[in-house]
């Protein structure tokens, strides 16, 4: 089935319209779902992504060549119809839709089924083949509701106010979400933020994301930010920069903080479990709701996802895509 | 249950003693009763419940999901409980990761003491139905038996007396007339009722401990000498109607060396040294390589009892009758000792000898040549030191003999080569700086034996807090009795200082990793 898509472990390639989606190495034509470095490489010579996926590769690789797609318009290329839709992942994030020889491919790249005040919703659509991750394909991997998280962030915060809470919180996505909703939670305080987010948050709220009053952590004295929400990506928590801070409590916003060990082992001191990817429970559903012919798993735990579309009758199989999968991204 | 499922996670998560502690010392204060006191008791190792069998919550869960998922689950996540209370399936209709609040922990209690070991599974996992992960995680700890979420009795005792300003070693001396859910504890803390009378009972008292002989010599007219043993030191504290053993940390032993505490009938409080009678030593006391087969043991064997016969050699005389002779001199509360041996089995104990020398240059020679492997070293006792608790400066020394050793604390293991490429057999450790940190002082691969490596290769992996590539960062509790033969400046290492031919001597499970040697006290080693 479907002979003009070919998974290699440096992406996936569509052979008449000679392009490749996500690919690791630089290439001619590149189709890329999201931002995050794991999926967006720079080095390609022209690359099709949503207008806000291309902004946020201008920003990390420099200006490159680029056409933007809207979600929903169709571009063609050697009689290949391709759709974008949102993949509810980031802002920008995109699923692709692959139409040809009277087939339907969808590769998600990642995505995740929970609202997510920062971008559109995942979009289910029908298709032969389902590409999917499987960054949370385990059954240990249930994300709490996102609110009772939040509830834990501010309680935390409301109960040291001479202390501050220091977020661990991926770069793209992740930090601007916990933003968003503790704005959605009516928390209006200035959030202070590591130098590292400040060129990502401020191309969010270009494009219309409300992220409220940010201020720089840095050249702040300690006692001004007591009492405050202090963002940071996850390599500053244990670092020296996290010195300045006052008595930081140290939270980590991350699917992996369901597992105690891992949170341990982040030095982690209150995990807040907000996952950008899809949970167990999300990746079945999306599976059996898409209903496809057959499911490819890309990166993550493909083994346990593999074996549930097996004991389902789904027919399945593991793509080994590699340089899939920063930890500090979940 | 979601309170104390809250304490549990934030005891886990917290890294500093003084987090822990505010935040036993708040759940003491807010939980209702009886939750609150059974926390206390499962925080403080007596709540032993053991109602359930690792075995049949594998069963159970695998009756409730896929088993191969099941495992491929519990290869990521290693814990048992931990995975089985990830992976529990929500029910039908249920909202996921809902504590409801039907269950308290003194309900959770009550179900578990008493359901019978096959009902056990089943009431198990009714109640896991009603808790969210973190409320399963510690149901199923508390089912087993063991929280492990690595405080000492001591820090949760200390945590309690903390939220009610109260002095903890006031807790400890009333500790041992209560028992769980300490009704009468909480209402003494709160003001409701007075202290509870520990009279009567068995309780335990603080140990007087030494510092290290640091002076060239010491007048032996003013100090006695005596071996250091080097078995685990204990205290007997006997009523007349029940008798326990207490280790240095203050933990009932008696279950461990029931044949030592039924020996003892009598009432008096004393100080000694438990040791095991080796065949090779001649019936004498054995190395403390023999005595570590009975530790830490749950249910001891009469093979085990045979073939390792505990006794203690008696050091010092707290408490007889009702005479409390800890405020006297040594040499007082020595002749009260020697003249209470009589009434003693002399298979179960015997009296410390004093060593005989006229001046300090004839004990060095004297010491220099002992070869009792059950030596560790010389005790020098000022004869008018009263029996104080802790450590008094210039009344009590310790002069331990060579080869070098120091207390340090495990911080990183490295698998080792060839048969033992599959355990982390190489251990970095360290010791403390005078600002509280932990500096590297050593690294060692050898002196233990292959049941000593297998439980530090079981301690790495259960402890691990970080990993680079082969190394793994441990949590730093564990303290090593390190040997060396000599030690000497070096700039290679950051503390200044390399050890010759180190070896680890020893596991010291009784010793908390704070109270282990300074890197200031190995540089006055330096040669």
């Amino acid at each position: 089935m479907a002979h003009w898509i070919e998974p290699h472990p440096t992406g996936i390639y569509i052979r008449p319209a000679d392009a490749w989606i996500d690919p690791s190495m630089p290439q001619a034509r590149a189709l890329v779902t999201h931002g995050h470095a794991d999926h967006a490489r720079g080095g390609h010579d022209h690359v099709w992504a949503t207008r806000e996926t291309l902004a946020i590769m201008a920003l990390r690789y420099g200006t490159a060549s680029g056409t933007a797609v809207g979600y929903g318009e169709e571009v063609r290329m050697g009689g290949v119809t391709i759709r974008y839709a949102p993949a509810g992942h980031v802002l920008g994030s995109a699923q692709i839709l692959l139409e040809h020889a009277g087939e339907r491919v969808v590769v998600t790249g990642d995505y995740k089924r929970r609202p997510d005040p920062t971008c559109l919703p995942f979009e289910p659509m029908p298709c032969d083949i389902f590409v999917t991750e499987a960054t949370f394909g385990l059954p240990v991997f249930r994300h709490p509701d996102t609110g009772s998280e939040m509830d834990r962030l501010l309680g935390a915060l409301h109960a040291h106010p001479d202390r501050c809470v220091l977020v661990g919180a991926y770069a793209l996505g992740k930090a601007q979400r916990v933003i968003c909703e503790l704005r959605g939670r009516g928390h209006h305080d200035p959030i202070y933020i590591h130098g590292a987010l400040e060129r990502m948050c401020a191309l969010y709220a270009d494009f219309g994301v409300d992220l409220g009053e940010l201020r720089p952590a840095t050249g702040v004295p300690a006692k001004d930010m007591r009492g405050h929400i202090v963002v940071a990506p996850p390599s500053a928590l244990n670092d020296r920069w996290s010195r300045r801070l006052p008595d930081p409590i140290t939270a980590m916003a991350s699917g992996w903080m369901r597992v105690r060990q891992r949170a341990r082992q982040k030095n982690v001191e209150l995990p807040l479990v907000i996952s950008d990817h899809a949970d167990w429970d999300e990746l079945t559903d999306t599976i059996r709701e898409v209903a496809p012919t057959e499911t490819w798993i890309t990166h993550g735990r493909e083994e346990a996802l593999l074996h549930w579309c097996m004991t389902h009758q789904i027919r399945a199989r593991a793509l080994a895509l590699i340089g899939r999968e920063d930890e500090d991204e979940g | 249950m979601r309170a104390f499922s809250q304490l549990l996670d934030g005891l886990v998560y917290t890294r500093s003693r003084n987090g822990k502690l505010a935040l036993i010392a708040a759940y003491m204060r807010e939980a209702p009763d009886p939750d609150r006191g059974w926390a206390l008791a499962a925080l403080t190792g007596n709540l032993d419940l053991k109602a359930v069998k690792a075995s049949a919550i594998g069963e159970m869960i695998r009756a409730r999901t896929d088993p191969v998922l099941y495992e491929m689950s519990r290869d990521y996540v290693g814990d048992l409980a931990e995975t089985v209370a990830l992976l529990w399936p929500k029910r039908e209709d249920q909202p996921p990761e809902v504590d409801d609040g039907s269950l308290s922990l003194s309900a959770v209690v009550d179900r578990l003491h008493a359901v019978s070991r096959a009902a056990a599974p089943d009431a198990l996992a009714q109640m896991m139905d009603h808790l969210d992960a973190s409320g399963r995680f510690a149901l199923l700890k508390l089912a087993t038996g063991g929280l492990r979420v690595g405080i000492s009795a001591r820090l949760a005792k200390t945590g309690f007396a903390q939220g009610f300003g109260l002095d903890v070693d006031d807790v400890e001396q009333v500790w041992h007339a209560l028992s769980p859910p300490y009704a009468a504890l909480f209402d003494w803390a709160e003001g409701r009722s007075g202290r509870p009378d520990p009279e009567g009972t068995p309780y335990f008292r603080p140990f007087m401990l030494a510092h290290p002989l640091e002076a060239d010599s010491v007048d032996l007219t003013d100090y006695a000498a005596e071996w250091k043993w080097d078995g685990i030191r204990i205290q007997i504290v006997g009523t007349g109607a029940e008798t326990r053993l207490y280790s240095r940390a203050g933990d009932d032993i008696s279950g461990s060396f029931p044949e030592v505490a039924q020996a003892f009938t009598g009432h008096a409080v004393l100080d000694g040294e438990l040791l095991v009678r080796g065949a090779f030593q001649g019936g004498e006391a054995a190395s403390f390589n023999a005595l570590q087969q009975r530790l830490g043991r749950k249910a001891v064997t009469a093979r085990m009892m045979d073939d390792y016969p505990a006794f203690v050699r008696l050091y010092d005389l707290l408490i007889e009758g009702d005479d409390d002779l800890r405020a006297l001199p040594w040499t007082d509360r020595r002749a009260r000792l020697e003249a209470f041996m009589p009434n003693l089995e002399p298979d179960r104990f015997d009296l410390s000898a004093i060593i005989d020398a006229p001046d300090f240059e004839a004990l060095a020679d004297i010491r220099a040549g002992a070869r009792d492997a059950a030596i560790e070293g010389v005790m020098l006792k000022r004869r008018d030191s009263p029996y104080v608790a802790g450590r008094k400066a210039a009344l009590w020394y310790k002069w331990k003999r060579d080869p070098l050793t120091a207390d340090c604390v495990m911080m990183y293991a490295q698998r080792g080569h060839g048969k033992r490429s599959s355990f982390y057999s190489d251990y970095t450790f360290g010791c403390w700086t005078a600002d509280g940190e932990l500096l590297p002082v050593g690294k060692a691969y050898s002196g233990f034996t292959d049941e000593e490596l297998k439980w530090l290769d079981r301690f790495v992996r259960q402890n691990t807090v970080n990993r680079f590539g082969p190394v793994r960062e441990v949590e730093k509790s564990l303290v090593l009795e390190v040997a060396f033969d000599s030690i000497h400046d070096s700039k290679r290492h950051k503390s200044g200082l390399a050890m010759r031919f180190p070896r680890i001597a020893r596991i010291r499970k009784d010793k908390p990793a704070h109270e282990a040697d300074t890197v200031d006290g190995l540089k006055k080693l330096v040669v």
